[in-house]
């Protein structure tokens, strides 16, 4: 049939109407979901009843916070929209912090939430809260389909627009009697999106100016953040640092995306990054951002970044140009073309001194623990793990020191190998992002590094993994603190450690309870071979590392510092 | 600084939301928001009257053409424009005060709209510091309502034409 799909409805076949549940899956479908997750409820029964034979593979958390972080590692780790699917009311509510974390590290997904019936709306029904409300800032874009004739082309605009510019999550939410009523689906479904444009392509003049000014730089450093992964620009990166000769340093998002092992490496920059990288930042002539966004974790001071430098900014969002740092250079568009181009105007320059300045400095100040302390230092769990995997694992966080830990002493690989909470900090991310992570990738091995309190916020999760026998590994840095808030206290505080002790459970008995795998290491002597059984492991299973209770995260610029003012250097000299 | 900024936005149910949605959550300013229908029916015009340093403005401009329904988004800092503002204004009005208040609405151009025992309701629309004016010589007989619609504005052809 030619016709439009709308005055086609009336003299409709009945094979061709569909409810409009039957509707979302077959768009779901049509738009390559093969995976999602979700948690049922009243007012989303008709679309559930749909998925029960759809071919679509469907995790169900014990949780939606948990399930929207699942979709968001899944999309991390795939490079595919997370799918996350929720009840109206509490369920919607539930996915706020998902949604959040999503947004502020620029993860497409796709949210759909059921909401009560249309003419019920407003009315305080059973189960209701105004969704879009309350999920506006925390999305890219949401929208309540109201007309069962818009839910095809609503859906198939949510994928278009969280995967493609600088990607989002996407809330739609759909009235229960939207998903029974019936409508025509026959004839093609067109987006209208007239405020909606993507320009991948930077403008060539600006990506001459650029390169000119790589060209003529004496001291430049490479900055690139997590718009290098989700562009799939890891291998025009390290083209451009190899053909231009420039060392790279990374945001904690953008772990991953240059291989660590290389020379040129400087690891990560900022609040607890290495001294090498913030040095080499404040002392370079030319900054060359990537698909990174100036944060104040990045920056520290803004009046004293990167004092000498000239910027060049390459972003697919143009409202991140400039927000932060006056920009010299920027160039709008998706990474990976804009390298493709730049790549070709660049020449080799030796920069003998500036790589030897950085080489003395990679010297003087590696990231460095007490290894000669009898307790299990936090850090040396985290180098255990990353020796015995062979850099080559997926690595979930929680938040906090157990994060940093991870960022620091994990030596990364691959892009999309380091799944984390950057932007908004989500306690509770890492053991749901694990499972999500496993189900994007089955043959991988998936390890969370996690703290205890953070475990503690979404441990019920452990269920899920069980249930669908997704072998995550869970290290837990045990040091019975929230440790970096501990971190603070003691620093900035007078050590009046103020609510950042809870009561632990025994970890190895709850994960045991819950059908995974427990253990509990007390010797530092046990670390490598219990690291050696986890891995070795077919079911999950949780290590509960009992390590140094007020080891701290160094190098640090305290909140509102200079880059180059980084606290603890001495602490790090004197473990030489 | 006042920028009027003018935005093209799809007619569509929760658009003024996300604007003023993101205009608080950015913590920017807004003096003055219009919103009203254009010749086409799928779109509609925002007009904001936004005050801040080039830099706040430039961001505000960023931020709102980031909005999905957010069509089109133009900054008339620094451009030859044509804006307007409507009031509705109630003033205390005694029969003894009345011509004069009569020759004050004459000079601005205003026209009343509603006349009642003691007071007058004049209708008045030009440029803000025309409004402004107004306001300032009514004070002194009693104003005793005030609306207005803030800012609307539109680019002068001339320029564009030619």
């Amino acid at each position: 049939m030619k016709s439009k799909s709308r005055s086609s409805a009336k003299s409709a076949d009945k094979s061709t109407l569909k409810a409009g549940a039957q509707i979302i899956v077959d768009t779901l479908i049509e738009q390559g979901v093969d995976t999602m997750f979700g948690y049922t409820g009243g007012v989303v029964l008709p679309l559930f009843d749909r998925l029960y034979d759809a071919p679509i593979r469907f995790i169900n958390p014990r949780h939606e916070q948990g399930g929207c972080h699942m979709a968001d590692a899944y999309a991390r780790v795939s490079g595919k929209v997370g799918v996350m699917v929720a009840t109206s009311g509490p369920g919607a509510c539930n996915l706020v912090t998902g949604l959040a974390t999503a947004m502020m590290d620029s993860i497409p997904l796709v949210a759909l939430t059921g909401q009560v019936r249309t003419e019920l709306i407003g009315n305080d029904a059973f189960q209701e809260a105004d969704t879009t409300g309350i999920t506006r800032p925390v999305t890219k874009y949401n929208c309540i389909v109201k007309d069962v004739k818009d839910l095809a082309r609503i859906i198939k605009e949510a994928f278009h627009i969280a995967s493609t510019g600088r990607p989002g999550p996407v809330l739609i939410d759909i009235p229960v009697d939207v998903e029974v009523t019936k409508f025509n689906t026959d004839g093609p479904v067109e987006m209208e999106l007239p405020g909606y444009r993507v320009r991948p392509k930077g403008n060539a003049r600006q990506i001459s100016l650029a390169a000119q000014a790589i060209n003529k730089s004496n001291q430049p450093v490479l900055y690139v953040g997590g718009g290098v992964i989700s562009a799939n620009a890891s291998d025009e990166l390290r083209q451009l640092a190899q053909k231009a000769h420039l060392p790279v340093t990374m945001t904690l998002l953008g772990l991953g995306s240059f291989d660590q092992r290389t020379p040129e490496s400087l690891d990560m920059l900022g609040m607890h990054g290495s001294a090498y990288a913030n040095y080499a930042v404040q002392q370079c002539d030319l900054l060359i951002a990537i698909g990174a966004r100036f944060d104040d974790r990045v920056t520290g001071k803004l009046a004293t970044f990167a004092p000498k430098a000239k910027i060049i900014h390459i972003d697919i969002d143009p409202a991140s140009i400039s927000k932060n740092v006056h920009v010299d250079i920027p160039v709008v568009g998706d990474a990976k073309e804009i390298l493709v181009e730049l790549i070709k105007e660049v020449e080799f320059q030796d920069r003998k001194n500036w790589f030897k300045k950085i080489a003395e400095w990679k010297k003087k100040y590696p990231f460095r623990y007490d290894s000669t302390s009898s307790k299990i230092k936090p850090q040396y769990v985290v180098e255990e793990v990353c020796r015995q995997t062979k850099s080559e694992a997926i690595i979930t966080t929680g938040v906090g020191q157990n994060q940093m830990w991870a960022a620091q002493f994990y030596k990364f690989t691959m892009p999309r190998q380091f799944i984390s909470s950057g932007g908004l900090g989500t306690m509770g991310y890492g053991l749901p992002a694990a499972i999500g992570a496993q189900v994007a990738k089955p043959e991988s091995v998936v390890i969370d590094i996690d703290g205890d309190h953070s475990f503690n916020m979404t441990m019920t999760e452990l269920a899920t993994a069980v249930e669908y026998n997704l072998p995550i590994k869970v290290c837990i840095l045990n040091n019975g603190y929230m440790g970096m808030v501990r971190q603070w206290q003691e620093l900035f505080y007078n050590k009046r450690y103020s609510k950042t002790y809870l009561a632990n459970p025994d970890y190895a008995s709850v994960a045991r309870a819950m059908g995974a795998i427990g253990e509990t290491v007390d010797n530092k002597a046990d670390v490598p071979k219990v690291v050696k059984a986890m891995l070795a492991e077919k079911k999950p299973c949780v290590v509960d590392f009992r390590v140094e209770r007020e080891e701290n995260v160094w190098p640090m610029v305290p909140a509102g510092g200079s880059l180059d003012e980084m606290s603890g250097l001495d602490i790090l000299e004197s473990m030489a | 600084m006042k920028h009027i900024i003018s935005a093209l936005v799809e007619n569509k149910p929760g658009v003024l939301a996300h604007v003023a949605g993101m205009f608080a959550a950015r913590a920017f300013n807004i003096d003055s928001l219009v919103v009203g229908r254009t010749e086409d029916p799928k779109l509609s015009r925002m007009t904001i009257v936004v005050v801040g340093d080039d830099k706040v403005v430039e961001q505000v401009r960023k931020q709102l053409a980031r909005i999905i329904p957010v069509v089109k988004v133009q900054d008339f800092v620094g451009q030859p424009i044509v804006a307007r503002d409507l009031m509705l204004i109630t003033i205390s009005a005694p029969p003894e005060k009345r011509p004069e208040i009569m020759s004050l609405i004459e000079m601005f151009r205003g026209k009343v709209v509603d006349i009642a025992q003691k007071s007058l309701t004049v209708e008045i629309s030009g440029p803000e510091v025309k409004i402004e004016a107004f306001i300032n010589v009514c004070k002194p007989y009693g104003i005793k309502n005030v609306a207005r619609t803030g800012t609307i504005a539109i680019p002068r052809q001339a320029k564009i034409e030619s």
